[in-house]
């Protein structure tokens, strides 16, 4: 049985949080680049340049690259040969996120009850999401949820007459609802089936995929590719102000629901995508 | 695409000026305050308390900062979603409110209030926290210390990049790209 201190897991967390913030992924700068150069919208091109430009400022500068450093959200995959000791897994997550939150000036954006609103100081609670799975590992994927595009996501219980069309349709409203809100380009998490908070679930983890990787199964890749086309088809673009880039992926992800169901949620990220993965 | 240099505070004259879809460089003092400041001040309006700032010709910036590293003025400072402030916006706009920035549309009423009080609404870009923060010459926090990155805070901005939304004649920049996309 392997042991994972508790110290260790904060420091980590710690870490990732701060790395999240200051610097954007690979594959996102990646996207914003390739859409530069294919944009046919002057404008497009000028906020996809702002957000190069940003970007590369919030990485020299060591500061977050978005003032909403948003929830830390984790999904922790937690091996059955391993065990962490010294304290429980959720505390040391959620110790980890106040110290990083704290010691790298990111913002507190927590209200610790969602009708009176007081801020609870320093981002906790973390919104942990645990999974126990083969192995003696710990892996840990941090995501920085921001509240505009997580305010601008949706889910619906469709029919299951409504099919591939009525679920492409909800998510063309649900992007089109968001407008500019969601700071597009976006990245569109959906999740089909499974129950009515498992869809949702399954749309937040689908996320962590880099910019650019399809499904592995050819059909559901070939699905991705079909609605990607059509939102970027709505033309809304970088923030909303037009152009050919609404969106920069879509990921789907699929699991088996009620007979009488349909469940999709749509969970929409904006462009800066921010997360991190650390194997412990 | 032609620029336009604006200062704080808004006179009638320039928002006048101004139409959907213009880019403009502000400079001058914005008044930073979203969700929270923004319930506050509707309650002290209901009163009858006076506000913790002015309003006559001033410009609201939505933002709640990251903290300020050593030696910095202002942290990341992007604006946020300006449709949550939307509920409370037209009775600010009554008291002279002449300008606000945000991201993000706005409802039918608020933009109705924005042509019937003579004001504008600008969009900064979201998520360039870093770049407009570059922006921040001065960073003083006014009223409601007590919401952390929620509290009102007095901003010098120098060159703003910011485009015009809604204009005093009730045009809406989103709204006249999405027809012309369609």
């Amino acid at each position: 049985m392997r042991e994972i201190r508790y110290e260790t897991i904060v420091r980590e967390v710690a870490e990732m949080c701060k790395a999240a913030n200051y610097e954007l992924g690979e594959d996102v700068i990646t996207a914003f680049r390739k859409a530069l150069r294919a944009e046919r919208s002057e404008t497009a091109r000028d906020v996809l340049d702002q957000l190069v430009r940003n970007a590369e400022l919030a990485a020299e500068l060591r500061m977050p690259t978005c003032q909403d450093t948003g929830v830390a959200v984790f999904f922790a995959e937690l091996g059955a040969d391993c065990r962490v000791v010294g304290g429980r897994l959720q505390d040391a997550i959620c110790e980890g996120v106040r110290k990083g939150y704290g010691e790298g000036l990111l913002r507190a954006s927590m209200v610790g009850h969602p009708l009176k609103r007081g801020n609870t100081g320093d981002n906790t609670p973390a919104i942990i999401h645990l999974e126990l799975v083969e192995g003696d590992r710990l892996t840990l994927h941090m995501s920085a949820k921001g509240g505009g595009s997580e305010n601008m996501s949706a889910l619906r219980m469709l029919k299951p007459a409504d099919g591939w069309e009525g679920v492409k349709g909800f998510v063309l409203d649900t992007v089109r609802k968001a407008g500019p809100n969601a700071c597009p380009p976006l990245v569109v998490g959906i999740g089909i089936g499974g129950n009515f908070e498992t869809c949702a679930i399954l749309a937040k983890r689908s996320l962590f995929r880099p910019i650019g990787e399809r499904h592995a199964d050819p059909e559901i890749a070939a699905l991705e590719n079909e609605l990607l086309e059509e939102i970027n088809r709505l033309g809304i673009g970088p923030q909303g102000l037009g152009g050919d880039t609404t969106a920069l992926d879509v990921r789907i992800e699929m699991h088996p629901c009620h007979i009488a169901a349909l469940p999709v949620a749509v969970n929409l990220n904006c462009h800066a995508s921010r997360h991190r993965t650390v194997v412990l | 695409m032609g620029v336009v240099h604006i200062r704080t505070p808004l006179d009638e004259e320039t928002v006048l000026s101004l139409k959907a879809g213009d880019r403009v460089l502000l400079s001058g003092t914005v008044y930073a305050a979203r969700d929270a400041a923004h319930k506050r001040m509707s309650e002290m309006i209901e009163k009858g308390e006076p506000l913790p700032l002015p309003l006559q010709g001033q410009v609201i910036y939505y933002v709640g900062p990251s903290p300020a590293a050593p030696g910095h003025v202002i942290g990341a400072a992007g604006p946020t979603t300006s449709g949550r402030m939307d509920k409370y916006t037209p009775a600010l706009l009554a008291l002279g409110l002449k300008g606000m920035i945000g991201k993000g549309y706005r409802d039918e009423e608020v933009v109705k209030a924005i042509a019937r009080h003579k004001a504008v609404y600008f969009a900064a870009t979201g998520g360039a926290g870093a770049l407009l923060a570059s922006r921040i010459r001065k960073n003083e926090t006014i009223a409601f210390e007590d919401l952390g990155p929620e509290a009102i805070r007095k901003l010098e901005v120098e060159e703003f990049p910011l485009i015009v939304i809604n204009d005093a004649y009730g045009n809406d920049y989103y709204r006249q790209i999405a027809d012309s996309a369609d």
